[in-house]
């Protein structure tokens, strides 16, 4: 199903000088970069709108106190893959696609260092993704312990178990593949005179994704590997009972963990710092500092894992580092925060519907950093670990941090992906509709965690039936609204106006010199930086 | 930026950068499993896990503290403890454990005794094994078990109750700072961990 949306996306551009086969075949085998980076961020739109669907379903549930429709397993097997499919499946294969699509054309180079390669990490995509949802269908169910798959839980589940450890590996493995062609490409392809200090942005913040990647993909795929001889081949590294420990899993997973929260963001923030200048109509203000803030924050990201672990039973001097040290990374945050608003302090702002989507990305994450804040003191979050103010504070830093920015990059390049502009007036209702009920949705949570909700529960006390009943209703408003989204973006890929070659006056990165589509086979002699 | 017709860029070596990535992916990869051993070394220098001692005990866990390290002689009466007995018992084992002794209070250096009631649910004879675990876990360290019937694996026959005794002292090098101590047991079913719990959960 895939692949017949992905046709009408880029399949008719006039230039193309490819005898490649048509069809399926043509997108099985192709290694050209826009082709993978589409049939990236078509399936990472799929696997949203699944992932999506679980958690309107999550909401049905949530919206009375009381069990309604679902039996508390299965309720936690909805929660524990919308999370991971969310992640894994959705946001982060949508920063890849962005990174196919945009990194050669902003450094000028033809394609991705090795094309082949980049074939295969996207078409392991499907086949993790097919397993991972085929859990849903085997005896007991699909993996229920959240998606952090914290031992002693995960040991006990069924098959599911193995096949959701082996799904990881896979999607991880594309991952890493995915990060060395995105850091080959970079370090060796950039056009003649453009320096690693003329690089947009947005190519900055994939550099340094990309090497968080491959730091810390291969520690997940540990943890995961030790889960499953666990499980399988009688070691004891999470099992108390033969002297491990299933504290360790949660260090050993959460040093993965939270560099990947900055896996998630730090293309988002990328994204954002494009597409601010562009319709502010100035530079980018602090290009330096901004470059130094994402080295920063990549780096001291290795540093505070255990903030989600207070309540293990840290002793005094455990948690004041932690704290301290998740505290520090507000600094650098705070850097990036105060050049995108000087960026836009006296410019000639417009507001079109990628502008809107980021400048409420700007709002909307920097509210999600506050709760982080909260949430890094000690003694707070000992009362708050697990309950819904993590969700508030998580929802807004992934959604209307990392989705919405996602969003506006969509908005942003689709006149240049397809041709033609996209329907400017459902944009922007397609934004209102969706800041506004995501607010409704996410906002009430922090009441409701403060007042101690905990998460990942089927059923409540009393007292939090009004604020799950509104942030239910704007739950199921803003998963309509995505279906506007998904209206739109075929409707753009199908036609419309011709985009021309620079749609946005006050864009000035080299993709804006091609034609739009690009032709197949861009920048085969490379341009000249100057 | 302007773009003009230019000669093809030199090909800088993929192949040499990409050797030095795996290099970094098998050394991150390496890294995470390493992570098991640095945890253990920390946590006994530490006590962070809650493990009381670090001598290998029945099932290859930490059992006993060396007696002759501990001096049961001072008594620390300037202060009170108080200790808090858990017990459960983990998937797969059809028992049923009680602490008879919900909590205690005590000053550190003196002997006491705790009591927990264990239940053999089913009609067949079981072999568990109790294993304890210190919070905070920085107490742990001073948390000294003299005798325990988590030293030992456990047999109960079918329907069988016994009342199993833990002597201890929390030795008065305890930090100050700490005034409770909870001692948790997880009762584990020794033949064939694994399948028991897993059975137990798909059913
Ligand atoms: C100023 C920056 C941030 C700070 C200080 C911060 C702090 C924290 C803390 C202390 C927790 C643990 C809460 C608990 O479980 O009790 C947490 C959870 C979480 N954070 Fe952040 N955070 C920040 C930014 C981000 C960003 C940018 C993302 C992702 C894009 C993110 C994603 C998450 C997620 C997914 C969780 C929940 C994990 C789980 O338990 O399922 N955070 N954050
Ligand atoms: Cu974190």
């Amino acid at each position: 199903m895939n692949t017949t949306t992905v046709n009408d996306a880029t399949g008719h551009h006039d230039h193309d000088h490819d005898h490649a086969p048509e069809g399926f075949m043509r997108w099985l085998t192709s290694t050209n970069h826009k082709d993978i980076g589409s049939l990236y961020l078509w399936f990472s739109l799929f696997m949203f709108f699944f992932a999506g669907a679980l958690a309107m379903l999550i909401r049905a549930e949530l919206f009375q106190p009381g069990l309604q429709y679902f039996q508390p397993g299965v309720f936690n097997q909805l929660t524990t893959m919308h999370g991971l499919i969310m992640i894994f499946g959705a946001i982060m294969p949508a920063l890849v696609g962005f990174a196919n699509w945009q990194v050669p054309l902003m450094i000028g180079a033809p394609d991705m260092a090795f094309p082949r390669l980049n074939n295969w990490s996207f078409w392991l995509l499907p086949a993790a993704g097919t397993l991972l949802i085929a859990t849903f269908f085997v005896p007991g169910g699909a993996i229920s312990g959240g998606w952090t798959m914290y031992p002693p839980l995960y040991m006990q589940g069924g098959i599911a178990y193995d096949i959701s450890i082996l799904s990881v590996h896979i999607l991880g493995i594309s991952s890493i593949m995915g990060a060395i062609n995105i850091i080959v490409t970079i370090l060796n392809m950039r056009a003649p005179g453009m320096t690693l200090m003329k690089m947009p942005l947005f190519v900055w913040t994939w550099l340094i994704t990309a090497f968080l990647l491959v730091a810390v993909m291969p520690v997940l795929a540990c943890a995961i590997t030790m889960l499953l001889t666990d499980r399988n081949f009688g070691t004891h590294f999470f099992d108390a009972a033969g002297g491990g420990d299933p504290i360790m899993f949660q260090h050993v997973f959460w040093f993965f963990g939270h560099p990947e929260v900055y896996i998630m963001i730090l293309p988002s923030f990328g994204i954002v710092s494009t597409i601010l200048p562009t319709f502010a109509r100035k530079p980018l203000f602090g290009y330096v500092s901004m470059v130094y803030a994402v080295a920063s924050i990549a780096i001291l990201s290795f540093i505070v894992w255990a903030h989600h672990m207070f309540t293990t039973g840290m002793p005094l001097g455990g948690q004041l580092f932690f704290m301290y040290a998740t505290m520090l990374i507000s600094i650098p945050t705070g850097i990036k925060v105060f050049n995108w608003v000087a960026t836009l302090w006296r410019g000639s702002i417009t507001l079109e519907t990628p502008m809107l989507f980021s400048l409420a990305f700007v709002i909307l994450f920097t509210l999600g950093g506050f709760s982080g804040l909260v949430l890094a003191l000690v003694p707070v979050d000992i009362q708050l670990q697990d309950t819904y103010y993590v969700v508030a504070h998580f929802h807004y830093v992934l959604f209307s941090g990392s989705a919405m920015a996602i969003m506006a990059g969509v908005y942003y390049w689709l006149p240049k992906w397809t041709g033609h502009m996209y329907d400017e007036k459902l944009g922007k209702v397609h934004f209102w509709v969706t800041a506004i009920a995501f607010n409704i949705t996410f906002f009430p949570m922090h009441f409701l965690g403060l007042a101690g909700m905990p998460r990942r529960i089927p059923d409540y006390a009393l007292q939090f039936a009004d604020f799950n009943a509104i942030a239910s209703v704007g739950g199921f408003l803003l998963g309509a609204s995505q279906l506007l989204f998904l209206y739109i973006v075929i409707k753009c890929a199908r036609g419309g106006a011709p985009a021309g070659n620079r749609p946005w006056d006050g864009a000035d990165t080299l993709e804006w010199t091609l034609s739009s589509p690009p032709p197949y086979h861009s920048f085969v002699t490379p341009p000249l930086v100057k | 930026m302007s773009v003009s017709v230019n000669s093809p860029m030199p090909l800088r070596s993929h192949r040499q950068l990409l050797i030095k990535l795996l290099v970094v992916i098998a050394l991150a990869f390496a890294f995470g499993f390493a992570m098991v051993p640095l945890y253990d070394v920390f946590c006994q220098v530490t006590g962070l896990n809650g493990k009381t001692g670090a001598k290998p005990g029945s099932l290859g866990i930490a059992g006993i503290s060396n007696p002759l390290t501990s001096s049961p002689s001072s008594i620390d009466s300037s202060r009170t403890v108080t200790v808090e007995f858990i017990g459960t018992v983990m998937p797969g084992l059809p028992w049923e454990m009680t602490a008879l002794t919900s909590s205690l209070d005590l000053h550190p250096g003196e002997l006491h005794q705790a009591k927990f009631r264990v239940h053999n649910l089913s009609d067949k004879t079981i072999v568990g094994q109790a294993i304890p675990s210190v919070s905070p876990g920085l107490a742990a360290q001073h948390f000294e078990k003299l005798d325990c019937f988590c030293f030992a694996q456990q047999t109960l026959a079918p329907g069988e109750t016994k009342e199993m005794p833990l002597t201890f002292i929390v030795k008065p090098e305890l930090d100050k700072d700490i005034r409770t101590i909870t001692l948790a047991y997880a009762f584990f079913i020794v033949a064939d961990t694994k399948s028991a719990a897993k059975n137990l959960a798909l059913r």
